[in-house]
């Protein structure tokens, strides 16, 4: 394992008495995909402004490639930044924007037109060098602010929630095209998103933070599979949490009793954020099946269908399960030869253990 | 009824343009009339007055002071305005809001407090009255206009481009004269203009502070005595009048082709 490029120690920052940033530690590999995900006020764009250089942490320490960054500005930091609003100097056409950090190094002339030109290649915007930035499309515009930050050959580049401002087509082609880019650059990107699924379907490893605090740090798989607490298992996708009580541990296997599923045996592994403290299980809506007639699972469990939302190739059933808790939520496909059921219809709903997570 | 509505806004917009042009148009049909006497019928056709106004020195004189306190106060409250601006919209600071208001209260002051006060506060001092006494009054009056102006050019730019130019290594110094500057250079034009056309033709502060040296509105008051100069002061306001609509249409043309650079769209303006 190499040393990591960007590391995090005991990070605080203070707005007055406000603390947007409370003791983050925190490793980003050399040339990983790193999202930062959470909900809007959650600390993760001032993070990321204290890394590129523009906040000032009120204590702690932050080192990149290395280097201690305390007292570097932002213009000596190794790092660029797409911010959100792309801030392309709307009075420089294409080329001129490209080259803006180029000349601010005093590069030979020869030298920063062969780069520009390569960086605008390498963004797809090829014969549009000459181009007034403020006639260019938000796709166009956030592909020069890319290619802006690329050509400086940053040890990191930060991008600072740079697809929110796209329509849902466009960010869908620019997740895979900013995914290939940095493949093909092999520069670690740190990206900030409060989009799950953009944040899942690009990273390397994500870090979930709350309230100025980071969560959780792990693959996309990991996040998904194995959240380490009701909050994160909640933000990452859906999740129906049923009340549990502890019953007590042996060894590798944590004894519960499940509002409606009963008593189980879980392995310790299905409590990713330990056992202690934990009032629910949690199990992701896809893990459980409606079963059609004559279907068996290893576990059932008799419910009433309450609502149906229907979108087309899936099915979202709300459904109460025989102790009346608060309904749970069921997905399914809607598959060939697959009956989509009414509320008010009985179901029996199969689950299995193994999906089951002992949550805090 | 719709078209009687109608028909009432036309006249009341054809009335109100009268009264505002009218006076401003019988400058220059009393500038060439061949007549002593400013009154209809008009006599002839002549060029006479702009000769009288050539071969006038003390006129000259005044003209020169006009146009180097002019100069001079639009310059430095300009400079003022963009220091000003600046710091009031990009960083904060105790007292910010009632800083600010005491700055651009003598917007609002009546000029006439402000000349007197002006008059006294250096006569204590013990300086002579003189065109720099002029410019240090007109500079204290036109600043809150160039601030006001300033402002709103400095509150429209986006602060990431800024932070954009700093990330990619450029220093604060370079920053400001290579993006800030060229994006607010219409307000900073506009500003200029303002500046200039209030100090060129202020009265009142000029009238208090002008020592032997009177500036062109002074020089034009002192000439109102005489009745026979009437005709001669109508080729001046003639000259004035071509070159308030010029220095107009040149702010405006500016303030298109930012716009146009920067692709924002045309919202108002003076033309």
């Amino acid at each position: 394992m190499t040393q990591p490029i960007i590391q995090l120690s005991g990070v605080d920052k203070f707005y007055g008495d406000f603390q947007a940033l409370s003791q983050i530690d925190l490793d980003i590999r050399t040339g990983e995909f790193f999202s930062l995900l959470g909900p809007s006020g959650c600390g993760k764009t001032t993070l990321l402004r204290s890394i590129a250089g523009f906040e000032t942490p009120s204590a702690g320490s932050l080192h990149i490639d290395g280097k201690s960054m305390d007292g570097v500005p932002a213009n000596k930091r190794p790092t660029n930044m797409v911010f959100q609003s792309y801030a392309i100097f709307p009075h420089m056409s294409v080329a001129e924007n490209v080259a803006y950090g180029l000349k601010a190094r005093r590069l030979p002339k020869a030298e920063i037109q062969e780069r520009v030109s390569e960086a605008i290649s390498m963004v797809g915007l090829q014969g549009f060098d000459s181009r007034a930035s403020h006639a260019l499309s938000g796709g166009q515009r956030q592909r020069v602010a890319l290619a802006r930050a690329l050509v400086l050959k940053p040890r990191v580049l930060l991008l600072d929630e740079p697809l929110s401002a796209l329509d849902k087509k466009m960010r869908e082609q620019m997740q895979s095209e900013l995914r290939r880019l940095q493949r093909a650059v092999g520069i670690t990107f740190v990206l900030v998103t409060h989009d799950q699924e953009e944040a899942l379907t690009m990273s390397d490893r994500i870090a979930v933070m709350f309230d100025g605090k980071i969560a959780q740090v792990a693959t996309p798989q990991m996040l998904y599979g194995k959240p380490s607490s009701r909050r994160v298992g909640n933000f990452i996708g859906m999740m129906n949490f049923l009340e549990a009580e502890l019953l007590g541990t042996s060894g590798q296997t944590v004894e519960v009793d499940v509002q409606s599923l009963g008593r189980l045996t879980l392995p310790l592994s299905q409590a990713p954020g330990g056992v202690d403290g934990c009032q629910s299980v949690g199990i992701r809506p896809e893990m459980l099946t409606i079963l059609a007639e004559g279907q068996t699972a290893e576990r059932e469990i008799e419910a009433v269908v309450s609502e149906v939302f229907y979108y087309g190739d899936m099915t979202y059933y709300d459904v109460t399960l025989l102790q009346k808790d608060a309904p749970v939520t069921v997905t399914m496909r809607n598959t060939a030869g697959r009956k989509v059921l009414a509320a008010g219809d009985t179901a029996r709903v199969g689950w299995s253990p193994v999906s089951l997570l002992l949550l805090r | 009824m719709m078209r009687g509505k109608g028909y009432f806004f036309k006249w009341y917009v054809a009335l109100f343009l009268v009264f505002l042009y009218a006076p401003a148009i019988l400058l220059p049909v009393f500038a060439f009339n061949d007549s002593s006497i400013v009154s209809f019928p008009l006599k002839g056709f002549t060029t006479k007055w702009f000769e009288v106004l050539q071969s006038t020195e003390a006129l000259h004189v005044a003209v020169r002071n006009s146009l180097m306190i002019a100069v001079t106060t639009a310059i430095f409250s300009t400079l003022f305005g963009v220091l000003a601006a600046r710091a009031s919209t990009r960083f904060a600071f105790p007292a910010r809001r009632s800083i600010m208001g005491f700055i651009m209260l003598p917007m609002v002051l009546p000029e006439i407090i402000i000349g007197v006060s002006l008059l006294v506060v250096i006569i204590q001092l013990g300086f002579e009255l003189s065109l720099f006494t002029i410019i240090l009054g007109h500079i204290l009056i036109c600043t809150p206009f160039c601030i006001a102006i300033l402002s709103s050019a400095f509150m429209n730019l986006d602060r990431s481009l800024e932070e954009a130019s700093i990330d990619l290594g450029q220093t604060r110094w370079n920053t400001f004269w290579m993006v800030i500057f060229p994006l607010v250079m219409p307000g900073i034009v506009a500003s200029l203009l303002i500046a200039f056309t209030i100090s060129l033709d202020e009265f009142i502060i000029a009238f208090f502070l002008a020592g032997t040296e009177p500036t062109l509105p002074v020089y034009i008051w002192g000439q109102l005595r005489f009745p026979q100069k009437l005709p001669s002061l109508m080729a001046l306001g003639t000259l004035l009048l071509v070159l308030s609509i010029s220095l107009l249409l040149l702010a405006d043309y500016f303030r298109r082709r930012g716009l146009k650079k920067t692709g924002i769209e045309n919202s108002g303006g003076f033309l």
